[in-house]
């Protein structure tokens, strides 16, 4: 009775985990279920049971109700692809202008809206690709290929590689220093020597075009957020979605509005880059003290002069760490995207991987992983730049870098040219190195792998075997176990002892989504995964996270390695784990470890050092030791940043969970992957992704619910 | 008197949501209590005052108690919620958009206490951005900035960034660009608070031989009444958004109107404050000694010459006529007598 006083939360979750265990032990599997493996819904099976609703036929397994709720929300995949097939190929039908057959043509609005849009977006693409890499496109569009079979010297050169090498090597100095263009140009020349140049440019190609127009809608539409409540609150719930959606999942309806290649990549690109975007827009423009808002005004700025000549430039960090997000999406989305058949690196990467060659995938793995942190580093370095002086200095002063592009451009078309009689009749490799024809290290890796193999096989696979048969499927089981109703008691009672009525509310209607989608099954399997990943992956990040606390120089190493690891684009975690365990379980769950602890321990050290330093002077003044330090005042007060940092973690740890079925899993993910082949995948792909994006929003609400609780209650902010 | 600049006419302002129907309601009898139950709060209760030309107005109060609101009433950067205000007899609460930009940008400059110097422009760029925004073309805008830079003395650090500058050295942009478009009308917004106390002192004096200079006219927002007391010709003393007092620094040291004024002044060094002319005896002219001061020589200054002489010292003004008489224990008086009985 004296703990029930003293305690009154902790009897309270008591009760609560023991109503859930009651649930479970309570409701019996009934003797109909078995886990749905593959298409079965859609399969004609007398156990099956059908109901109509809108006019749509839903088929499901006449569960107990208590076991599984019915898939009352079966009808809205297939609603979402009659409705977009319905706006794609039916509603507004209008005569448009045929340029090719000189006549008008009766097509959809919307169809035609789509096509103008995506030939605008190719149209940009192979412009900067021709840029690059040479070609005829751009000029036939002006113009007409009889045309430029009249004058063939048209034809576009691309630029010669070393060019480029010299260009960014040039703009790293400029932003950053030596340190940095010295990495700029050895990343060039690495992957050029290495014959990744072609699919490098492509990727390039893809982000020049995605970034700033992302950029452009982003800040725009920030910025009517930050004017006004009712924009900033119809956005709201769409930046959450979006920030915990998979994006894989929004891949899929990219297909069918904008078809397959690098154009519907590029837009769908823009619809998961934006977000950020507008969040750090919104985010810099409210960081600005009022005073200078007010010097502005008493300037006599009008809006439009306050927002472009005070606001902007005054928040300009911000908006250029949201351009720095910006490009490091597009540059994980131009990876992804290969799945809907954009080119480059990705597409290079998917393709080794399906042919099981590791030393071609971890080369194109490495490409990725230098651009990546060459862009973030570029990025940052112009973020964190300050505005200099040049009035004074001379002409050559002001224009240095221009100048020595210019020389550089001079040169490489020299070289490019002197190329042409050293390497007669095979590749100029001073002007261009062909995929695929520079140096390869493949064959090295490859021979590694089989040796690994060949050497470690009987561990691993005693490991594997292990992990799989007494961990992975037991707690699969275990999860699968769990019963609709009684999980969905479990969180809205979690829900109300956090956050009170309202968390309820909006953890059961999340909760009840994905309990009424025809997905439950995956979706527990999919948690499983995740929460597999998220413990181990906290008790590493925990741990590596104290530990490196301790010394100033490991804490700031340990905080550069996860920057350095962050910048990777998903996917690319997959190569190195492939490599040692195959395709199994074990493989994606390793790679969520990995992923998934880089914000575990980001979170722990940056919670531990934004404990006061008074406090730190104050306690040890009381005379306390290190571990009493450690365990009184620095993680109590720690704590609610290291809450902060599991609810990344869970989102990161989902998104690879998705990522994963691309190896053969049996979650959610396998479904968006297959509905990436099907041609009414739309729907599915969609309303899987809103469940995965759900699943983290839960766990999103409840957190950060407590974290604001705590934070108040400690009165740290 | 010469004209009036600006006037406010019962001013209020009430922050919350149904602030306006409230102070209707009220009859402009607001009492802060009552509004706050109901989810009000009052910035600005019922101020009426006029500056005239080339005054300057010290608004003195602690923190919170309406003074910085008072002034964002009258520069409109926040609206007033009742009353009216009249810059040069135009009611600003009637200007559209389009004739309040007109009216910053010609008649009103401002400072503020965080200097709020915009980051990405140098110096003088800082201080030609309200001419530029004016659309003054860039040469002219800047050899004027480049005045107003000699002007506060920061010569040969045209083109430094506020972040290479010091406090004292931020404030005096600050104060150059509020001066660029040669305003009639001056806010300062707490100017000198965010300094060390002895630049606040430097900054005080520079500030004086501007004002000496320009003679626009001022209101002027401090905490410090110390301050106050050093450059106002009036100071208006505020509290919970009410103006307890309004009058020279003279007649508040000598008459408190109110408890809390008293408070304040009762630590104030009166020698430094007053001024011969307002301790003076203007009755008695005759039966005077050799010494002869002026009436608006500071007490301090001249306390040891009285104090020296045992008969009645004259008081002359500016033409050398007699126009009164001091004791000299009269000073002894003024320093360390009692409260109340100064004048």
């Amino acid at each position: 009775m004296e703990y029930l006083k003293k305690y009154p939360k902790l009897f309270q979750w008591l009760f609560l985990l023991i109503v859930f265990f009651a649930l479970c032990f309570a409701i019996d599997v009934p003797e109909t279920y078995k886990f749905i493996r593959g298409q079965a819904e859609f399969v004609k099976d007398p156990n099956q049971s059908v109901y109509f609703f809108l006019g749509k036929e839903v088929r499901y397994y006449a569960f107990d109700v208590f076991w599984r709720l019915p898939p009352l929300l079966g009808w809205l995949p297939i609603w979402i692809n009659d409705s977009l097939f319905f706006l794609m190929n039916e509603w507004m039908p209008m005569e448009f202008w045929n340029e090719d057959t000189q006549e008008f043509k009766t097509r959809p609005l919307l169809l035609e809206i789509s096509r103008n849009l995506t030939s605008f977006m190719t149209f940009l693409i192979e412009l900067i690709r021709e840029i690059l890499l040479g070609g005829l496109e751009t000029i036939v569009a002006f113009t007409s290929w009889d045309f430029i079979d009249a004058y063939p010297w048209l034809e576009l050169p691309g630029l010669p590689w070393t060019i480029v090498a010299a260009g960014a090597a040039i703009l790293s100095y400029k932003l950053s220093g030596k340190g940095l263009a010295l990495f700029a140009g050895l990343t060039m020349i690495y992957i050029s020597i290495f014959g990744q140049w072609k699919p490098s440019m492509q990727t390039l190609s893809f982000i020049l075009v995605a970034a700033p127009l992302s950029f452009i809608f982003g800040l725009g539409l920030g910025i009517a957020a930050y004017k006004s409540k009712r924009v900033e609150k119809a956005l709201y719930p769409i930046l959450l979605v979006m920030q915990t959606m998979p994006q894989y999942a929004v891949l899929v309806p990219a297909l069918v509005l904008f078809g397959v290649g690098d154009h519907a990549a590029v837009i769908i690109t823009m619809v998961v880059a934006v977000p950020p975007m507008i969040l750090l827009t919104i985010l810099g423009l409210r960081a600005i003290p009022p005073e200078v808002i007010e010097a502005g005004r008493m300037s006599g700025c009008t809006n439009w002069q306050l927002m472009f000549k005070v606001l902007i430039p005054t928040a300009r960090r911000d908006i250029l760490i949201g351009v720095n997000q910006v490009i490091m999406v597009c540059f994980s989305m131009a990876v992804i995207s290969a799945f809907i058949g954009a080119k480059g690196l990705g597409f290079n990467l998917l393709l080794a991987l399906n042919q099981l060659n590791i030393g071609l995938a971890l080369e194109a793995g490495l490409c990725i992983s230098l651009i990546a942190i060459l862009l973030d580093k570029m990025s940052l370095a112009w973020a964190n730049k300050q505005t200099d002086y040049f009035g004074n200095l001379t002409f050559f002063q002001r224009n240095k870098n221009v100048i020595f592009f210019a020389a550089s451009f001079v040169i490489g078309i020299i070289f490019a040219y002197v190329g042409t009689f050293i390497f007669k009749g095979s590749f100029n490799y001073l002007f261009e190195i062909p995929h695929n024809k520079g140096i390869s290290t493949a064959d090295f890796w490859n021979k590694g792998v089989d040796w690994i193999f060949d050497t470690f096989f009987v561990y691993i696979k005693a490991f594997n075997t292990w992990l799989i048969q007494d961990v992975l499927q037991p707690m699969r089981a275990l999860y699968l176990r769990m019963p609709a109703v009684a999980t969905l008691v479990l969180a809205v009672g979690a829900g109300y002892l956090i956050g009170g009525v309202r968390s309820a509310l909006v953890v059961a209607a999340l909760t009840l989504f994905i309990a009424l989608s025809p997905w439950w099954d995956r979706a527990l399997v999919t948690l499983y995964m995740a929460t597999f990943g998220v413990v181990i992956s906290c008790l590493i990040g925990f741990t590596v996270g104290t530990l490196c606390f301790q010394n100033k120089k490991s804490a700031a190493f340990m905080l550069g390695v996860c920057d350095i690891f962050q910048t990777f684009p998903s996917f690319v975690y997959l190569i190195p784990v492939m490599m040692l365990f195959g395709i199994t379980d074990t493989s994606v769950l390793i790679a969520v470890i990995v992923y998934a602890t880089i914000p575990a321990t980001r979170y722990t050290i940056e919670g531990l050092r934004s404990v006061p330093v008074g406090l730190h002077e104050a306690a040890t003044m009381s005379g306390v030791n290190k571990f009493q330090r450690l365990t009184k005042i620095e993680f109590p007060l720690a704590f609610p940043h290291m809450m902060l940092g599991l609810n990344q973690t869970i989102v990161f740890a989902l998104f690879m969970v998705i990522i994963g079925a691309f190896i053969g899993t049996e979650d959610l993910g396998q479904y968006i992957l297959k509905a990436l082949s099907d041609k009414n995948g739309a729907g599915i792909g969609l309303t899987l992704g809103i469940c995965v994006a759900f699943i983290g929003l839960i766990f999103d609400n409840l957190i950060r619910t407590w974290v604001g609780k705590r934070k108040k209650h400690l009165g740290i902010d | 008197m010469s004209e009036t600049v600006i006037k406010c006419e019962s001013v209020y302002k009430i922050f919350g949501e149904n602030a306006k129907k409230m102070l209707e309601e009220s009859n402009g009898n607001v009492d802060a209590k009552t509004f706050q139950e109901r989810g009000c709060i009052v910035g600005v209760n019922n101020a009426s005052f006029e500056v005239a030309k080339g005054e300057m107005l010290v608004v003195m109060g602690l923190s919170g108690s309406g003074k910085s609101t008072l002034l964002r009433c009258i520069s409109r950067l926040t609206d007033a919620t009742g009353g009216k205000i009249f810059i040069e007899g135009q009611d600003l609460l009637e200007l559209n958009n389009k004739e309040l930009i007109e009216l910053r940008r010609n008649k009103m400059g401002m400072v503020f206490q965080s200097f709020a110097l915009l980051p990405h422009k140098t110096v003088v760029e800082n201080i030609a951005f309200p001419l530029q925004i004016k659309g003054t073309n860039t040469e002219e805008s800047i050899s004027r900035a480049m005045e107003m830079v000699k002007l506060v003395g920061l010569d040969g650090r045209e083109n430094y960034f506020p972040r290479e500058l010091s406090g004292g050295q931020q404030q005096r942009v600050g104060i150059a660009r509020s001066l660029a478009v040669e305003p009639d009308i001056w806010f300062l917004d707490e100017p000198f608070s965010a300094l060390d106390p002895l630049i606040r002192k430097e900054m005080q004096d520079e500030f004086l031989r501007l004002q000496e200079k320009l003679q626009k006219t001022i209101m002027f927002i401090t905490h410090d009444f110390d301050e106050a007391l050093k450059l106002a010709d009036r100071i208006a003393i505020m509290k919970d958004g009410i103006i307890e007092q309004l009058d020279t620094p003279a007649n508040i040291v000598l008459n408190p109107a109110t408890e809390y004024v008293r408070k304040f002044t009762e630590e104030v060094p009166r020698e430094k404050v007053l001024i011969i002319e307002d301790v003076m005896d203007a009755s008695s002219k005759d039966n005077l000694g050799d010494l002869k001061v002026s009436k608006d020589e500071i007490i301090e200054n001249v306390a040891e010459k009285i104090l020296t002489q045992e008969k009645l010292v004259g008081v002359v003004d500016s033409n050398n006529n007699i126009v009164g008489s001091i004791k000299p224990s009269k000073i002894i008086d003024t320093v360390f007598g009692g409260r109340k009985n100064g004048s």
